[in-house]
Formats: C-alpha cells, sequence, structure tokens
C-alpha cells in the first residue's frame, strides 16, 4: 500500500507535476516560434476535453486503451521485463475479439465476455512467446517483442484478409450486437461518445495489478524475480517459470485493451497500414505514471487528454497537430529525465525538508 | 534508455520542422489575408451574400500527403479565395488514428458548419455513422458511396485516367516493362491498376506491367523498396498510386536519374510534376479532388447539396486526367494518342475496366 | 610520540564536523598523520571513517572544522583539488574501466599527448617504471578484465601515484583480497613508505594494523576515541575502544560431540563458470553436532560447492546425501524443504532482494508455507510478525521491518540472513563467508549464532576464505584444492603454516578426500 500512497507524496508526485508544467512550457515557447498563441492553445485544449459531454466521452474514449497498455508494460517492468511490445499484444487482443464477435453466435452478455476473454488470451500469448524465448533461448524480450509487434499486424491482416474481410472492404464485417460492449446508456447522455465497459473495466484492471504483484503469492514470487533474479534462485523459485508468467499477465492487460476498443469503439477490425499506437503510448503512460496503478490511470489520462485535446487545438487556435506532439514529447522527456526536474528542483525539496523537520 | 533519445530528437527535429514551417505559413498566409481583402473591397457590392463555413477531415495520411488530402485542401483554399470568404470560413482537422474520424468529423457537425468533408474511402464507416447520429448535417465523402440522406458521395473512374497515363507509359516505355506501385489493395487503387494496364495494352501489347502492393498509404520507405525492386528488374517507369507511400518511388526515381538510369515516374492524384520535377515525372494521372471539393462546395453555397447521391466524375467531367505541364516530356504525337483515346473514351466507344483483367 | 614530533606533519583535521539529516557523521574529529607512516583509521562500520576520508579527499564538505596539509590551511572543494594536494584514494569498489588495458586505465583523464593522439608507448614506459619502483608488479598491456582483483588493486594505486600522489587513502583494501595478497599488499605499502610516501588505512582489522601500521586513531561512532601509536598497543587494548566493550575474540566452546551423518559428499563433480571441471570428484562427511570448516584460496572450486550442495548448479557425477536422503540435482527448494539452510557468500547478489522490505526479505524461502500462504494470497500480518520476532531475537537493528533491506548496514543484513536461515531450523546449516566485510562486534555474534546451532545437535559447514576464522570456530579442517578435499585436520593440532601449504597443495594428509 505504501508504494500507492508514495505517488502522492513529495517528491514523487511534484517531481511529474513539475515536469508536465515544464513539458507544457516548452510547447508553449515552440508555439510563440511558430506565431500562435500558446495561451489560447491550451485554453481550446481544456475546452477541447472538458467543454462539452460528447468530447468528455470521446476523451475517455481515447484514455482507455492507454490505461491498458500502460499497466501492461508496467507490469512486466515491475518484474524486471521491458515489454515493447504491448502494441502486438493490443493488435492480438483486437483480432480474437473481433473474430469471435463475427464468427460466432452466442447469447447477449455471454458473447461479449467470451469475445474479451479470447481477446485477453490471445494478447497473453502473444507476449508469452517472447517470455518464453527469454526463458527458453535467452533472447531478450525486447527484439522479440518488437518483432512480435510486426508479426502481430501482419498476422492479423492475413486473417483478416483471408476470413473477416468481405470483398472490396478494407476492414471485417461488424460484430455481431450481442458482442457490442457500447455503454449505451451513458453514450446517449454523452451525446452519442463512444464509451464502453473498457474503460470501468481498465479501472479495474489497475485495481488487480495492484492486487496481483503486493497481495498474492504469484505477485511476491514475480517481483522478487524482477528485482534479483539471483536471489530468487537461491530462494527456490523458478526464474524461467516467472519471466514467462509475467509476460504473459502483462500480455493480458494489452489484449484486454484491443478487445475492448474492438468490441467497444469500432466493432469491427480494419485493415492496418500502420500500428494503433497504443502499445507504444504505453510505455509512455507508464513512464510518466512511475509504474504505480494510479499514476498509470493519471498518466493516460494526461497523455489521452492531450492527444485528444489537439484536434481542439487546431480547431480553435490553428496549431497544427505536430506541435501538440512537442509539448507530449516534452512531457515525457522531463519525466524521463527526472534527473533535470529535481535539479530545478533543488531549492523547493530541500526547503521542503528543512521544514519538514 | 532508446526511447528517451527518441523523444529527445523527435522534440528537436519536430521544433525545428515547425519552426521552418510555421514561419513559411505565416508569410503565405500574410499573403492570402492580403488577397482577400482586395477581393472583399472588389465585391463589396454582394455584401448580402451569406457566408458558409466548410472543414474538412483527412485520414491518417495527414494534409501534407502531397496527394489527395493536399490537394483536398487547395480545393477548399481555392473555393475560400474565389469566393471572398473570410479565411477562418475553412478549416481541417488531421487524423492520426482511425479512432479520430469520428470526433474529428462531429467537431465540424457539433459546431454547426455547412458542410463537412471526409477525405478517403477508409473514412466512410464514421461518415456514415455521425452523418445518422446528425440528421441536419450536411456531410460529404470522396471515395466512397455512403448510404444516407444527408450524405453526398463523390466517386471518381480513376480507370479512366489511369488509363491515358497507360497510354503514355505503353508509348514511351523502351524496356517494355513497366511498375504500378499500389498502397491498400482496395476498389480505388484497384481501379488505378485496372485502367493503367489497360492503356498500356491498348497502345502496346508487348509491354508488361508489374504491379507490386504496399499495404500503406503513409509509407514513403515502403514506396522506395518498392520502386528499387521494378527499376532493379528493368523497368523503366513506374506508377504508384500510393497516398505519400509514392514519395518513396519519386525519391528512388530520383537517385537513379542522378546515376544516369533513365527512369521515369508517373504521378497521381494531382499535378506532381510541380512536386518533384519534370526530370523524373513523366505525367501525372490527376484526380481532381480539388475540383470535386470545389465544385460540391459551391454546391453548398448555392444552396444545391446533393444529400443521398453519389456523382461519378469521370473524364467526361474532367474529373481525372493528364496536366497541362505534359506537353514538356511527352511528345505530341503521343499526347495526340492521348486525346484520341480520351475522345474515345469520353463517347463510350472504349469502356475501361474497373479490375485488373488476368 | 616524541620521536615523531620531529617529523613534519602532512596532513591535519581540526575539528571536523559533519552531519547527514540529522546524523552526526563526525564529532569535532581531530586527525594528525605525520610524513611517511601509515596511519590507520579503526573503527567498526558506520562509525565515520569513510566519511572523514571522503572529506579529505574532497568528496565531502565539512560543516566545521579546518584541513592542514604540509601545515598550510586548504580547501579541498573537489577530488580534483585533493589530486592537486597529492591526496589519492584507493576505494574498496574499483573504478576501473574493464575492456581498457592497465595502462589505458591509469592514464584515464591525464593523457600524455602526442599532438592529437595520446602517446601511448610513452605512458606505458611511466607505468613500467612506476610499478618498477614501488613493487607493483602488473603488465601494463594486459586488460582489466583479465587480471585477478589483487592485480586491479595495484592497478587503482598506481593510479594515484601516476597523479603524483604523496597522501595515499587506502579504504578497506584487504576486504576483497586473499590471504596471499594481503601479504603482498603489506609489502606494497612498506615499499611505499620507504620511497616517501604517506598512508592512511581505513580498516577494522586489527591483524593488518598490528602488521604494518606505525599509529592508530579509533572512531567510535563519529567521535575520536584514542589515537595511539601501534606499539604502545595490542589487539584487544583496540579492539575495546572500537567496540566499546571487552571483546572475546576466542570463542568459548565446549569440545564438539559428533553423532551421526548428516551430509554426505560422495565424489561430486561438477563444471564451473569457466567450462572446465571446478570440483573433481570432492568427497566428505558431516555428523550432527560439528562445525566442519572449509578452508581454501579463493576460487578452488568453494563457490561450486555449495552451489552444488544447494541446488544451484548440476552435478555430473557423484552422490550427495543429506539425512540419508539423496538431494543430488534436486531443485533449491526442495533441497531447501529437506532441512538444508544456507547463507550465501555474496549476500547482495544471493541472500537479500534489496529493494524488497525487511519484513518480505524474512520469508523469501518460506512465503509459500500455510503460515504466510493463504489460498494464494499472501497474509502479510502473520509475514510481519514473523520478521518482528526475527529481528528482536537476532538483534538486527532497522528502523522498521517496512525498510527496504538496501537501507540496512551490512552487519544488520547478514544478521538478518542468519536469522531467517536459522530460524528454519535446519539440520544442516551452510555458512558461506559469513563475516566477510563485518565489524569486530558483527563477527563475535555470528560465530557464537554458529556454534549455538552446533550445540543443538546441528550439523554446520563454514566456508570462509579467513583462516582465522576456520581455525576459530570449525571443529575440524577441510582443505580444498582444485577441486578435492586434500586433507582433513583438527585445529588444535595444526598451524597456519601447515594449513598455507595445504592450501597451495604442498602437502596432502592421510583421510584427505579422495586420491584419485
Amino acid at each position: 500500500m505504501n508504494r500507492v500512497i508514495q505517488v502522492f507524496t513529495k517528491e514523487s508526485f511534484l517531481v511529474p507535476l513539475f515536469a508536465i508544467i515544464l513539458g507544457l512550457v516548452v510547447g508553449a515557447l515552440a508555439m510563440l516560434a511558430g506565431g500562435f498563441n500558446p495561451l489560447l492553445a491550451y485554453e481550446s485544449l481544456v475546452v477541447k476535453v472538458f467543454g462539452d459531454l460528447y468530447n468528455f466521452g470521446e476523451a475517455i474514449r481515447q484514455i482507455t486503451p492507454l490505461i491498458f497498455t500502460g499497466l501492461a508494460v508496467a507490469f512486466a517492468f515491475r518484474t524486471g521485463l521491458f515489454n515493447i511490445g504491448a502494441e502486438g499484444q493490443f493488435i492480438m487482443g483486437m483480432l480474437g475479439a473481433v473474430y469471435v464477435g463475427v464468427a460466432f453466435d452466442l447469447p447477449p452478455i455471454i458473447h461479449a465476455v467470451v469475445a474479451i476473454i479470447v481477446g485477453a488470451l490471445m494478447g497473453g500469448i502473444w507476449a508469452g512467446i517472447a517470455g518464453y524465448l527469454k526463458a527458453a533461448r535467452g533472447v531478450h524480450e525486447v527484439i522479440t517483442s518488437i518483432m512480435l509487434n510486426w508479426i502481430g499486424m501482419y498476422f492479423a491482416n492475413y486473417i483478416l484478409n483471408a476470413f473477416l474481410v468481405p470483398k472490396g472492404q478494407q476492414r471485417s464485417e461488424i460484430v455481431h450486437d450481442s458482442a457490442v460492449i457500447t455503454l449505451q446508456a451513458l453514450s446517449n447522455f454523452l451525446g452519442g461518445a463512444r464509451v464502453h465497459w473498457g474503460t470501468p473495466l481498465a479501472l479495474i484492471c489497475a485495481v488487480i495489478f495492484f492486487i496481483i504483484l503486493w497481495k498474492t503469492k504469484t505477485g511476491y514470487e514475480l517481483r522478487a524475480v524482477g528485482l534479483n533474479p539471483h536471489a530468487s534462485e537461491y530462494a527456490g523459485m523458478s526464474v524461467n517459470r516467472n519471466i514467462v508468467k509475467a509476460m504473459f499477465i502483462s500480455g493480458l492487460f494489452a489484449g484486454l485493451g484491443g478487445a475492448c476498443e474492438t468490441l467497444g469503439v469500432f466493432h469491427y477490425l480494419a485493415v492496418m497500414s500502420a500500428m494503433p499506437g497504443y502499445g507504444f503510448d504505453g510505455i509512455a503512460v507508464a513512464l510518466i505514471g512511475g509504474n504505480t496503478p494510479i499514476g498509470i490511470v493519471l498518466g493516460a489520462f494526461l497523455f489521452g487528454a492531450l492527444s485528444y485535446g489537439a484536434a481542439g487545438m487546431k480547431f480553435s487556435a490553428g496549431v497544427p497537430i505536430e506541435l501538440i506532439r512537442i509539448v507530449i514529447s516534452s512531457v515525457i522527456f522531463f519525466v524521463a529525465a527526472h534527473g533535470i526536474v529535481r535539479y530545478l528542483l533543488k531549492p523547493i525539496l530541500a526547503k521542503r525538508k528543512e521544514e519538514g523537520r | 534508455m532508446k526511447k528517451k533519445l527518441l523523444s529527445v530528437l523527435s522534440v528537436a527535429t519536430l521544433s525545428l520542422s515547425v519552426l521552418v514551417a510555421g514561419c513559411g505559413g505565416n508569410a503565405q498566409q500574410g499573403a492570402q489575408q492580403g488577397q482577400n481583402q482586395g477581393q472583399e473591397q472588389a465585391g463589396g457590392d454582394q455584401a448580402g451574400q451569406k457566408t458558409v463555413r466548410i472543414g474538412m477531415v483527412t485520414d491518417v495520411g495527414g494534409v501534407n500527403d502531397n496527394s489527395f488530402n493536399q490537394s483536398a485542401w487547395e480545393g477548399l483554399q481555392k473555393f475560400q479565395q474565389d469566393n471572398g470568404l473570410p479565411q477562418e470560413s475553412v478549416n481541417y482537422l488531421q487524423s492520426t488514428s482511425d479512432a479520430d474520424y469520428v470526433p474529428n468529423l462531429t467537431q465540424f457537425v457539433k459546431d454547426g458548419w455547412d458542410l463537412t468533408w471526409g477525405i478517403g474511402f477508409m473514412m466512410a464507416d464514421a461518415v456514415k455513422q455521425v452523418a445518422e447520429a446528425n440528421p441536419d448535417a450536411k456531410i460529404a465523402i470522396i471515395d466512397q458511396e455512403v448510404q444516407a440522406p444527408n450524405v453526398e458521395s463523390v466517386l471518381f473512374k480513376e480507370n479512366e485516367g489511369a488509363f491515358l497515363g497507360g497510354v503514355v507509359a505503353g508509348s514511351m516505355t523502351k524496356s517494355n516493362k513497366i511498375g504500378f506501385v499500389g498502397g491498400v489493395e482496395s476498389p480505388v487503387i484497384k481501379r488505378f491498376e485496372a485502367g493503367f494496364i489497360a492503356g498500356v495494352k491498348a497502345v502496346n501489347p508487348n509491354a508488361k506491367v508489374i504491379s507490386v502492393y504496399t499495404g500503406a498509404f503513409d509509407k514513403p520507405d515502403l514506396g522506395k523498396q518498392a520502386a528499387s525492386g521494378l527499376y532493379g528488374q528493368g523497368a523503366d517507369i513506374v506508377f504508384p498510386a500510393a497516398g505519400s507511400t509514392g514519395d518513396g518511388v519519386f525519391n528512388e526515381a530520383k537517385d537513379r536519374k542522378s546515376k544516369g538510369e533513365n527512369v521515369w515516374v508517373i504521378g497521381v492524384d494531382k499535378d506532381q510534376s510541380l512536386t518533384f520535377g519534370k526530370e523524373i515525372t513523366l505525367t501525372s494521372v490527376m484526380k481532381r479532388v480539388d475540383q470535386a471539393v470545389e465544385r460540391v462546395s459551391k454546391d453548398v453555397m448555392d444552396g444545391n447539396f446533393k444529400g443521398g447521391q453519389v456523382v461519378t466524375l469521370g473524364l467526361a467531367e474532367d474529373g481525372v486526367g493528364l496536366p497541362e505541364t505534359s506537353k514538356d516530356t511527352v511528345p505530341a504525337d503521343v499526347l495526340a494518342k492521348v486525346e484520341e483515346f480520351k475522345q474515345k473514351i469520353v463517347n463510350k466507344e472504349i469502356s475501361v475496366p474497373e479490375e485488373p483483367q488476368e | 610520540m616524541n620521536l615523531l614530533s620531529t617529523v613534519k606533519t602532512v596532513v591535519e583535521m581540526r575539528g571536523i564536523t559533519k552531519r547527514f539529516a540529522g546524523i552526526v557523521a563526525n564529532d569535532n574529529i581531530n586527525l594528525v598523520v605525520k610524513k611517511g607512516e601509515i596511519h590507520a583509521l579503526l573503527g567498526e562500520n558506520g562509525a565515520g571513517k569513510s566519511t572523514l576520508m571522503n572529506i579529505l579527499f574532497g568528496l565531502y564538505q565539512p560543516d566545521e572544522g579546518q584541513i592542514l596539509i604540509n601545515e598550510k590551511p586548504v580547501q579541498i572543494s573537489s577530488p580534483n583539488v585533493a589530486n592537486e594536494l597529492g591526496i589519492g584514494m584507493v576505494h574498496q569498489h574499483f573504478m576501473l574501466v574493464e575492456p581498457f588495458t592497465v595502462t589505458e586505465n591509469i592514464i584515464l583523464g591525464n593523457e600524455p599527448k602526442k599532438g592529437l593522439t595520446i602517446d601511448i608507448r610513452k605512458a606505458q614506459e611511466e607505468v613500467r617504471q612506476l610499478s618498477l619502483k614501488y613493487g607493483l608488479k602488473v603488465d601494463p598491456e594486459a586488460k582489466i578484465e583479465d587480471i585477478s582483483v589483487g592485480m586491479q588493486q595495484r592497478v587503482e594505486i598506481l593510479k594515484t601515484l601516476y597523479r603524483g600522489a604523496d597522501i595515499l587513502i587506502f579504504d578497506e583494501p584487504t576486504a576483497v583480497l586473499t590471504p596471499q595478497e594481503i601479504q603482498e599488499l603489506i609489502q606494497i605499502m612498506r615499499n611505499l613508505v620507504n620511497e616517501g610516501k604517506t598512508i592512511i588505512l581505513i580498516t577494522h582489522k586489527l591483524k593488518e594494523i598490528m602488521a604494518v601500521c606505525n599509529s592508530v586513531t579509533i572512531i567510535r561512532r563519529g567521535k575520536v576515541i584514542d589515537s595511539v601509536a601501534v606499539k604502545e598497543t595490542n589487539p584487544d587494548d583496540l579492539a575495546a575502544k572500537m567496540v566499546g566493550r571487552e571483546v572475546n575474540f576466542r570463542i568459548d566452546k565446549k569440545p564438539s560431540e559428533p553423532k551421526e551423518v548428516i551430509l554426505a559428499v560422495e565424489n561430486v563433480t561438477a563444471v564451473g563458470n569457466r567450462g572446465v571441471d571446478a570440483l573433481k570428484g570432492i568427497s566428505f562427511e558431516i555428523r550432527a553436532g560439528e562445525i566442519l570448516g572449509i578452508a581454501g584460496v579463493e576460487g578452488n572450486g568453494q563457490s561450486e560447492l555449495i552451489e552444488a550442495l544447494t541446488g544451484l548448479r548440476k552435478v555430473k557425477e557423484g552422490r550427495i546425501l543429506l539425512s540419508g536422503k539423496e538431494i543430488t540435482n534436486q531443485t533449491p527448494r526442495t533441497i531447501s524443504e529437506s532441512g538444508l539452510s544456507h547463507i550465501p557468500e555474496d549476500r547482495h547478489k544471493r541472500g537479500l532482494v534489496l529493494d524488497f522490505t525487511m519484513s518480505e526479505n524474512m520469508v523469501l524461502e518460506t512465503y509459500f508455507h500455510p503460515d504466510f500462504n493463504k489460498n494464494g494470497f499472501l497474509d502479510f500480518k502473520a509475514i510481519d510478525r514473523h520478521a518482528a520476532k526475527l529481528i528482536e531475537e537476532f538483534d538486527v537493528r532497522t528502523p522498521s521491518i517496512h525498510t527496504p533491506a538496501r537501507a540496512l548496514s551490512g552487519g544488520n543484513q547478514q544478521k538478518a540472513i542468519i536469522a531467517r536461515e536459522i530460524n528454519k531450523d535446519p539440520d544442516l546449516l551452510i555458512a558461506a563467508q559469513p563475516t566477510r566485510g563485518l565489524d569486530v562486534g558483527a563477527i563475535e555474534f555470528i560465530h557464537r549464532r554458529l556454534v549455538e546451532q552446533r550445540d543443538k545437535g546441528k550439523a554446520v559447514l563454514l566456508i570462509s576464505l579467513e583462516l582465522d576464522e576456520v581455525m576459530n570456530v570449525a571443529d575440524r579442517i577441510a582443505v580444498i584444492y582444485e577441486g578435492q578435499i586434500v586433507g582433513i585436520v583438527n585445529p588444535k593440532e595444526t598451524s597456519e603454516q601447515e594449513l598455507g601449504l595445504m592450501m597451495s597443495g604442498g602437502k596432502r594428509t592421510e583421510g584427505g578426500g579422495t586420491v584419485e
């Protein structure tokens, strides 16, 4: 529990906050240099996200998959692994869910649940492959998981073209209504925004993330192996089995994200010419969130709100999309380079310490 | 570590590029404003004319794709200038992923814009969804038919335009090998391919067209790779129909040209000789997205929006065709042949296939 | 003292006080070091020795006090300033670039230039001259990763000499060395002093002080307790001053009463990390109620033996029996559950998950037992209670059971491991280098615990590189040489000389393992 609380205490909370502000300032400077009004731009960004119900709902839609992939990356990280493959696992989740959604006929709710579970398992297995290759053959998971992203994308395109895409189309058939997980009442209230059960599920997953890692025997082993494989081996844990297990659970989170995105937002899966990008953004989210569940939810909110609000900046302030990418990149940069931020914060932190005594 | 480095680099390069783009953009805007003021003064007596606002949403290719997104935006800007409308009466939003289509379209619709364009067939589902959710809104889409009473669908007979490109290629090839680089395999791109092959065969039955699909509209590196393969196999003319993926084809051709190889590219969607130069651009199969955008936007301004209809633009409607600038690169006798075929197609003496014939 | 007073003072630290977040690390410390002497700085872990020397080397700034070098007041604001003043420091953890050669490491940051390139020939020659002058035998062209720890330390010494140091600070230099290397180091220090250098030696090993130093300053809890000439004192007196009470070096223990065989190792062969057999048909037995010590020079198969016994390394041939049950090539967990506990030689690598809390570390091998594990969920209340009990019982000094293990001192970390391992009530306790890097107080505590185990009728296997320790604690000593036991002797009937001879392969005794 301590670790969760830490997020809000003193330095660990102050540093990311300050990093975000620095990122926004750098973005503002870039906008000034480009001849745009940063105040108007940031105002438009906030208005875009919080200004009306529809956009707020859509921002939530944008944030949800980032929570899943953020959790996936952070879970692996907590167990000493670097899962760059959340992207591919996300795609496999989408594929599994859309396949069940289109090809099967099941009663409502059950259909959706089965589709989500299949999607999650596909993501888990996809990550498990990288875990297995590391455990059995010593191949670094960064290499395999990156490669599996591409394999996943083209595999998904192949399956789509071979089984799911009607002739002359570029996307699968729409999943059966029984598999759709839209939160219809809420969506109506939010002016038709594509909100879905994935959002509450993502928040539940953040709790599960915490419970697995810090309350269960499995989590104890996973963390031990991640922090010190030698001591874990000494203590009789199977390092290899735990690597596979860790990657599998990590992939489950990403797969869940993909499944919910398909069943909740699109209801179909299009042939992909590029990766959806949620997996890569998940790395940044995990980084911003300090690999803690609450941090990840907040990080996803920040990241999702910034990217969704980008359209508002373009629409109302004329700022091109590239500039909002500068803002996002600067925020990540300063969070990652927290040494810089700490250095800048030194006087403040020192003062606090004195007062604390 | 890598990730950090990448962020740093992207921050650096982005800020640079934006600075450059920002400065350039400003100068342009300034010029435009001057122009607008002049026009407004000139047309002062038409003061009663109501203003319209027209927005467009790009697909993931973005507004600088050197292809139909850019073409559409140019059309929209021309529409604004020609009609003496204030600058803020046209605007665009870029989509970074499929998920952005709906909220981007909705942004214009909810804000009460008079017409919202969805550029590209990839946006069909989103256009349909937004159209159904907002029956009062007027929406238009390029390249795909969407059945809704408030949507006007604009299709092109790409096969007719590509046929003329094929005639040029078939007449001018020396190796009798011609390449085609497609983006994502889709009906639109298939029409390009089919028309192109038919055009080549019509003038040069011995020429062989080799087709490659890259599976992407936004990957110049893949385009370069594909072109390298085609030129390597002996093709001397390559026709890309692949959005900004096609930029890579031009890039590869430029490299080879500078090494003395006599290779050519046939541009697509716009007159790409203006972008990539006449040394390598033989001609371009133009798809006048700009004209279509201008035309339908004008209709909306004049109250003639054709909701629920499909407008198909072919050679007869000047929706597709080769640019004027081709006369600098293509010999007159070939152009004469092109004109001859064009008339035959317009007169329906020839019917151009929509799918490649085996 | 009178004799020395005519000699020049090279280092004088006056009234040095340094505080860290509420703790006074150095409290009004005075230190006087004369030219040409070896001056020991003696104290337990955490007494403030390293802080004081880091101040002298410019890594910390004192809150109060004054430093005089060669009788002139100075401000040492950084290690660079210290270097210019002729102060060099040989750190406990070497700061060397492994793939670089000896010469490249020595000149790093001070390269002799020839135009734009480094004049490597000239540098090599200089290094060769220096090493000849002070008797530091190193090959200037060897790569760091290929040479022994003792050699690496010489490179560190050469580095300071190359930079023109006249005052050398050695931080616990013998902690990482074998007995032979320690002898060689002592000779090197004497050579240095003969050439006019001055040495400050940070240590808690009394034997070294008695052997090599001229004077000693004892620090306890940040304060100077005494400063004396070595010939006017003795080890018991020094130990008492360092710890603050009388210390018993000789362990009081009854003669052992060996009973049934607990561990039987029969002709075990295993491949070492270098791909060749590190254990070559090793055989021995340990009985209940005795401590078997294994003595040997590092790298003769000790680590491989421990790993083979605990299931961390595959055995190629032979058998291992624990209480009559075969445990050859079983998993570490099966072996652990069969009644074997293991205090690992590297507590940071194997013994603890440093980023886990103390509480979490105390159940590292038992977390899955029903006491702590309820249907896959861990009962952290029970785990905390368990940890609190052990920490109290074994006097582990930690701010809280939720403090990460990393934050504890080495001695307390080791006590925690011993608490955990003894608490499993094992039939056999393997203690590998259990007192490495610990101070006198902690060593005494640990030795008492090992004897206690024995007196409870358990078997103990003590593997140590420190001859003193093995001779003091063990009931029988087996000497390991090149993967075999070359002899088993009674500590009361042997001498360091005899053991030293056996350890270098010069002598075998009967009952000495399996001769091929």
